[in-house]
Order: structure tokens, then sequence, then C-alpha cells
């Protein structure tokens, strides 16, 4: 395939490829130069490593698992309030952990709704703590975005698919197994590798849920190395690990996730013939919706009095985190769409492979590593705004990729012979063809990426000055000074500024799936 | 991207304008420059006596400075680092990156101060934090005997979670396991930081939180809310004491050694106690704030020395994990 002329060209995704690969394993390599001593593994790494592990993938298969069915339903039922729920759906995804935390435990922990629910019957409290609550948890925040990656597979099914195997008169479960079950085949395995890789560094969240050091992750014993021990071979080496499991994983998913698209659509609006049981779908919709807004709603809830306490410093810190947000949105889409478009000429193996490394790359890591890079030609703390945007941008580019991977791909094999025949430059390939058809997965990919840089602390901590703290900083700022109440006004503002980000980036890909 | 500049360019744009006056860099943790900590005060009250530049850098917490500073090595731009505790000074000074100061106060603190490298600046007891209403256990034997629940921080990643470490053992010794093997039915969960725990215990969900003798003091004063106590255990309570030292490789040690100075001075004195939330190293003339007095007061002191505490540590970890891990 490489050899046939191409009407993108793959080299400037490969060069920005290189350029991620290039910042997370220089960063990891200078955090390794840096160690006196070659880390060793001792027995306790060994059982983060497996519990890590089983956790994992634990908690891809349920997310992604779940996924399908609330998907479908999604997929086949329009109601009033859909495209608001399919927005809201991004809001765990975005949250900084400490406030997922805190929301998560108000309903599903021992003092939670449910608990005092079920004491009203007399019934003992909910025991959320040990490892399902760890899997609960990251379902929360991973059930999500892989709804909404599976939900957009689904709506790049041409119409007229539906609509010939309507007039065969297949039924659903036939319906099924010859349009959908492909489809799944197709995307599953790249979802499941990139829920599994961001599982791989949850710390807080699988220790607070878990209940213990029995919860201890490979993560954990990264912040151990480099606080408690000061270890710093001991952190590059299990660093190293994350990157290698992720590695496996993003392999594995690219040789399982094989078979082709459905070919040319004429773009027509989707519209099924295979009614299923509304009630089912019904079931599932309203499942999925209250797991997920229950949490939510007891964030927005605590934020509410606390709104009005906030000092006019957490707006400064509003204002910060825009910038950084839309900053990092743009190094985002610069590195994104070329990648994407590589990967639709076939040269995916090593673009795909260091666009999934974002996510297992451990913040700690990455941003010491970037300490040490920049301190001799720079002062770290006054680069801490520019050096926070990229690394956030980096840590969106796997979800990018998913979203734009198959659109660009698709588009490739589409048109791509026809703009070869007409002797259509690149460039105008790029912005008559590919940019328009893209348009709803590009914005899908920009919303996501700016909710997920403004929510995330990313390497601000290691950098910050005090003058400049972005809202989630702001947050932990107010926590550790026992102003719970003003914290969670501000997790309430940063949850509506991501959402407000999310739904004015997204639009246009809402509107494309909603029709 | 534009508007990053124009935000880098005013700061190094302050920093020239400063560049005259000589300047003094302190590193401290986080919580300490954020603007609900001593920092901001803290600098307004130097400046106005050192005619120099003084420059706070915020670093998460005392474990991740120390972190810092090794990474930095000689190197490092600190003049002085303010925020260590008694459990990292013994690794701290083998970095042999620290000078001795000559500073000197009539130290409040419960115990004798001999160290000339490191000069304490404020210091509190760990303690269980409860809702007032409820009773409370007197040691830790009634309470793994009891049916209170707990949220703990983990020692591997938070300061108060290693004084709770420490402080079980030099209470029990060698009984340590026993205690935390009776405790483990106790906790419901550990945490990674401070706040993750006192949040979910406001939320309610537990009885207990570890935190210190002096956080119902912050609910009382700030909040005028008097529902928060802290539980007195009759083993005694261990304490943390927070020291800041100036760093052997700095460019401005006359101003540093004043800093210190400054440090335990009425002026700085005066801003720790509400806005750190812990004792002053020396009380100030006009007293504590009003509230303090309702605080508990220990019988009994607990502090490993550096050395000691340096020599449990890996052990007592190895309890900790041992007991929980079943």
């Amino acid at each position: 395939m490489a050899g046939r002329a191409q009407p993108v060209s793959p080299w400037p995704g490969v060069g920005a490829a290189a350029l991620v690969a290039a910042l997370i394993l220089g960063t990891l390599a200078a955090v390794a130069l840096r160690a006196d001593t070659a880390g060793g593994f001792g027995p306790a790494d060994w059982a983060a490593l497996r519990f890590t592990l089983v956790q994992a993938v634990l908690s891809a298969l349920f997310s992604a698992g779940l996924a399908i069915p609330v998907a479908r339903a999604l997929a086949r039922r329009r109601f009033r309030g859909r495209s608001a729920l399919i927005a809201l759906l991004g809001a765990p995804f975005i949250l900084p952990v400490i406030v997922a935390i805190l929301g998560l435990l108000q309903v599903f922990g021992r003092a939670g709704w449910i608990s005092d629910i079920l004491g009203l019957f007399g019934l003992p409290p909910l025991r959320i703590y040990g490892l399902h609550g760890v899997v609960l948890a990251h379902v929360f925040f991973n059930l999500p975005l892989a709804t909404r990656l599976i939900l957009q597979a689904w709506q790049e099914i041409p119409a007229e698919r539906f609509r010939l195997a309507a007039q065969l008169g297949c039924d659903g479960f036939t319906m099924f197994r010859l349009i959908e079950l492909p489809m799944l085949r197709r995307i599953l395995p790249g979802v499941l590798a990139v829920i599994f890789a961001i599982c791989l560094t949850s710390f807080a969240v699988a220790l607070t849920l878990g209940g213990g050091p029995r919860a201890t992750t490979l993560e954990l014993a990264i912040y151990q190395s480099f606080t408690y021990d000061f270890d710093l071979g001991r952190a590059a080496l299990l660093s190293g690990l994350q990157l290698a499991l992720t590695a496996v994983a993003a392999l594995a998913a690219l040789k399982f996730s094989r078979g082709d698209g459905f070919g040319a659509g004429l773009d027509r609006t989707i519209r099924r013939w295979d009614g299923g049981a509304p009630a089912v779908d019904a079931c599932w919709i309203g499942v999925a919706a209250a797991f997920l807004l229950l949490p939510l709603a007891a964030v927005v809830i605590s934020g509410l009095t606390g709104l009005f306490e906030m000092p006019a410093l957490v707006f400064r810190s509003a204002v910060i985190s825009v910038l950084v947000a839309a900053t990092s949105t743009i190094v985002l889409l610069i590195l994104a769409l070329p990648m994407a478009m590589a990967v639709a000429t076939g040269r995916h193996g090593i673009v795909e492979l260091s666009g999934i490394l974002g996510l297992a790359a451990s913040p700690l890591v990455i941003g010491t590593g970037l300490f040490i890079l920049i301190r001799p030609v720079a002062n770290p703390v006054t680069l801490a705004l520019p050096v926070t945007a990229l690394v956030n941008a980096v840590m969106a580019l796997p979800f990018a990729l998913r979203i734009l991977v198959p659109a660009a791909h698709d588009v490739v094999v589409r048109h791509g012979r026809l703009a070869l025949s007409l002797d259509m430059d690149k460039r105008t390939f790029f912005t008559r063809v590919l940019l328009p058809r893209m348009h709803p997965q590009i914005r899908f990919a920009a919303g996501l990426s700016a909710a997920l840089s403004m929510g995330d602390l990313g390497v601000i901590a290691l950098f910050a000055d005090p003058q400049i703290a972005t809202l989630p900083l702001q947050i932990y700022r107010l926590m550790g000074a026992y102003q719970m109440q003003a914290a969670a006004g501000a997790a309430l503002l940063l949850l509506l500024l991501s959402m407000g980000a999310f739904w004015l980036l997204d639009r246009g890909g809402r509107l494309h799936a909603e029709t | 991207m534009k508007h990053l500049m124009i935000a880098a360019g005013l700061l190094s744009a302050t920093a020239a304008v400063a560049a005259d006056k000589p300047q003094l860099t302190v590193y401290t943790y986080d919580s300490f420059v954020s603007d609900w900590g001593p920092g901001p005060k803290v600098e307004e009250a130097f400046e106005a006596v050192c005619d120099c530049d003084l420059n706070l850098v915020g670093v998460e917490d005392g474990a991740a400075l120390l972190s810092r500073l090794r990474l930095e090595g000689e190197n490092t731009d600190a003049d002085v680092v303010l925020g260590l505790d008694t459990g990292l000074i013994s690794a701290a000074k083998e970095t042999g990156l620290f000078a001795p100061n000559s500073v000197s106060a009539d130290y409040t603190l419960p115990i004798e101060w001999p160290d000339d490298v490191f000069a304490p600046y404020d210091w509190g007891y760990f303690a269980f934090v409860h809702n007032a209403d409820g009773a409370a256990p007197a040691n830790f034997r009634e309470l793994a005997e009891g049916e209170s629940k707990i949220i703990i921080q983990d020692p591997r990643s938070s300061t108060p979670g290693l004084g709770l470490l420490l402080w079980v053992k030099a209470a029990y010794g060698d009984e340590a396991p026993e205690i935390w093997a009776g405790l483990a039915d106790n906790i419901v969960t550990v945490t990674k930081g401070w706040s993750e725990a006192y949040g979910l215990f406001l939320e309610g969900e537990a009885d207990m939180v570890l935190s210190y003798t002096t956080s119902p003091a912050y609910h009382l004063i700030a909040e005028e809310d008097a529902s928060k106590a802290a539980a007195a255990f009759d083993e005694g309570h261990y304490m943390q004491v927070e020291v800041a030292a100036k760093l052997a490789s700095s460019d401005q040690p006359e101003l540093a050694d004043q800093f210190l100075e400054f440090m335990v001075s009425d002026t700085f004195q005066q801003i720790i106690p509400t806005t750190n939330w812990m004792y002053p190293a020396v009380t100030p003339a006009a007293g504590l704030p009003e509230g303090f007095d309702t605080l508990i007061t220990p019988e009994k002191s607990l502090l490993f020395t550096p050395d000691e505490a340096a020599a449990v540590r890996d052990q007592a970890l190895a309890e900790w994990l041992g007991a929980l891990s079943q």
C-alpha cells in the first residue's frame, strides 16, 4: 500500500509522531540518566504490577462491554434531550480526580445516597471499597468515552446499509450480525486498548476506592520512588514498564482490529427499520444516565453553595485554564490531524503506537523529565503554562486519534482514487475534501481535548508559580487550606467551563450525529 | 499561545524591575504560597524590612520539595528551603546541600531543639478529628476494639500518613504490627493525600480522620463552627515540626540568614496560626489567637530524632503494608 500514490502525504504525520515519541521517551531517558543507581524490582513491585494489570483489564472490559448496549440504544433511538445527554456523557471524564472521587463517594460511599436509601429499608450500607470499587470508578470515568467512540462508529455506518438490510427483511439480530458486529470488531480493540492504558496509570482513584495498600498501582510506586525514596532509577524502570504494557496493548489492538469499512454512502440521514424492544433500549439509556449523572449531580449540589464563596482569584485561574485549554487544543490538532492522515495512508504502526503512549506516560515522569531538560536552558517555572499545555495535548492525543483515524481512513479510501484521477494536489485534497468531510470528528476531538486539558492537573503542580495557577491546581490549593466549600464551588465552575468548551467545539459533531 | 507569550513576557518584566534589588529565592510547599497560606503575608512583611525581592516558589509538598532539591543539587536557585519536617531532616542532611545557621530564639516547642542547620517555624500534633457530638476513643487500642471508622493517608505519598506510621511506632514499638492488625477493620480507606481524606470525612464517609489537633481551630475561627474536635490519645501524640534551612550554595547567605531570623520573629510567627493552622514555633507576644485555647493539649509529646525516624521508617512501612494488605 505504501508504494501506491496517495492523495495525502504521510510525512508530516510521521514527523509529529516522532516528536511525540521523542517527548515521552526523551523525558523518561532524562529521568533514567539522572539516576544514581539502576532501579531494582522488588516483591512489592510485582504485587503492584499484578494489581495494576487486573484492575486495568477488568476496567477496560466492563467499560467497553457496557458501552455497547448503551451506544446501540442511543444509535437506534431518537428522543428529546438525546443530544444534551450525549454531551453530558463527556463530563465524568474531564473532572479533576479529587473532585470525581468525592462525587462518586457521595453517591456510592458508606454515607452516600444509595447507602442512605438502603438504610431506609434497614439494609447495611454499600461496601464500595475494594477491587469492585476501583472498577466501578474506572467505568464511571471511561464508560462515557467508550460510548461516544462506539456511538460515533455506529453513526458512520452509511444509511444505505441499513436501508438495504431493511429491504431484504433482516430482523434485529441479523442486522446486528451483518452490519453492527463487523463494525464493533473494527472499533472495539482500539477502545479497549485506550481504556486499559488510562487505567494503567491510575493512582489516587485506585488507592481510595480500593480501600488501602492492597490497591497499590504502578503509578503509586512511581510516586513513592520520586518522593519517599528518591530512587529515580526505579521510577524510570516502572514508568518504562507502563509504556511497554501499553505498547503491547496497542499492538494487539492494531492486530485484532482488522476488517474493512462499509465503503461509501451518500450521507443520507440514518433511518432504522429494526425496532427492537424500545423498553430494553430505554432501560440501558436510563441506567447508564443515572450511573453517570448522579455523581455529577452530587458535584453540582456541593458546588452550588460554594459558588458564591469563591475568592476572586478563582476566576483568574479560570481564565488561565481557558488559555491553557485553547493552546493545548491547537497543539493537539496540529499533531493529531497529520498523524491521523498518516495512519489513513497505511503507515500506521509507529504513528499509532506513539499516539497511544501519551496515555501510559506517567505525568510525574514527563514533568520531572521536562524539568531536567529545560532547566539548563531556561527557568522551568516561567514556562509552566506552555509546558502544561503541551503535555495536556500529548495526553489527549490518543483520544483524538481514536476519533480521527477511522474518519480519515474512510475519506482516503472513498475519495482518494477519484482525487488522484482528477490530479488533485495534496493541498487541495486536504482543504476541499478531507477537512470538510472530517469536520464533525475534528470538532469532537477538539472539544474533548479542550475539556480534558481544562480539567487535568497535568504537570502544573511540578512547575507551579504562586501567581499562576490553573483551576484544577486552585481547587487542590483551596482543599489544602480547609476551604472545601469554595473548592466545591470552583469544581462546579470547572465543570461548567469544561462542558461549555466541549459543547461549543463539538456542536458541529453533535449536529451531524443527531440528524 | 500569544497570550501565554504575553503572560510570560509580563513575568520576566516584573523579574527585570526587581533585578536591581537583591533577590532571595525560597522554595516551599504549595499550600504555603497559596493565597490562603502564609506566603503572601510573609512576602509583604519581609520585603518591607529587607530591601530585597522575596521570591517564593511552591513545590507540591514537603517530600516533593526535598526531591526537587536533590534533583537540582548544587545548581539550585534556592537560597532557603522552608517546609521540610522532622521526618525528612535526616535525608536532607545526607544531601550535604544545607549550611548551618546562627538563628536562635526562645522556642515554645514541647521539646528541645538542638539542630543548628534546620530551624523550626511551626509545629503541631497529629490527631484524629471527629464530630464533637460523638464519643471518641482514648487510645489506639480502644480505637481498634471499637466500631469507629477512620480514614487515613498513605505514608508513601503523604506527610500525615507517614506521621501516623511513626506515631504508632513511637507509642508501641515492636507491638506496632499488632496495633495495625487491630485497626485494619476500622480503616474505611487510605487516600493519596490529606485533602481527599479530610474531604471524605466532611462528607460523612467516616467517623474520624487523621489530621492535626489544630484542625478544629480552623472550623471554629474561620467558619465559626464548633462541631469538630480532636481525640486526645493517652499514649501521647506524635509531633510534626516544620523547619527551614539555608542552602550552602546560596549566593545571598546574609539575606538568607536575615530571612531565617525574620522567620522566628513575632511578625512571621503571628501569621502562622490562622494561615498554616499550626502552632507557631515561638508564641508571639500577643499570644495565640482566640479559639486555640479550646484545643486539646496532649500530655505526652512523641517524636523520633531525625536519625531514629530514618532508621525505623522502612521497617514501620513494611509492617503497615503487611498488616493492611491481608
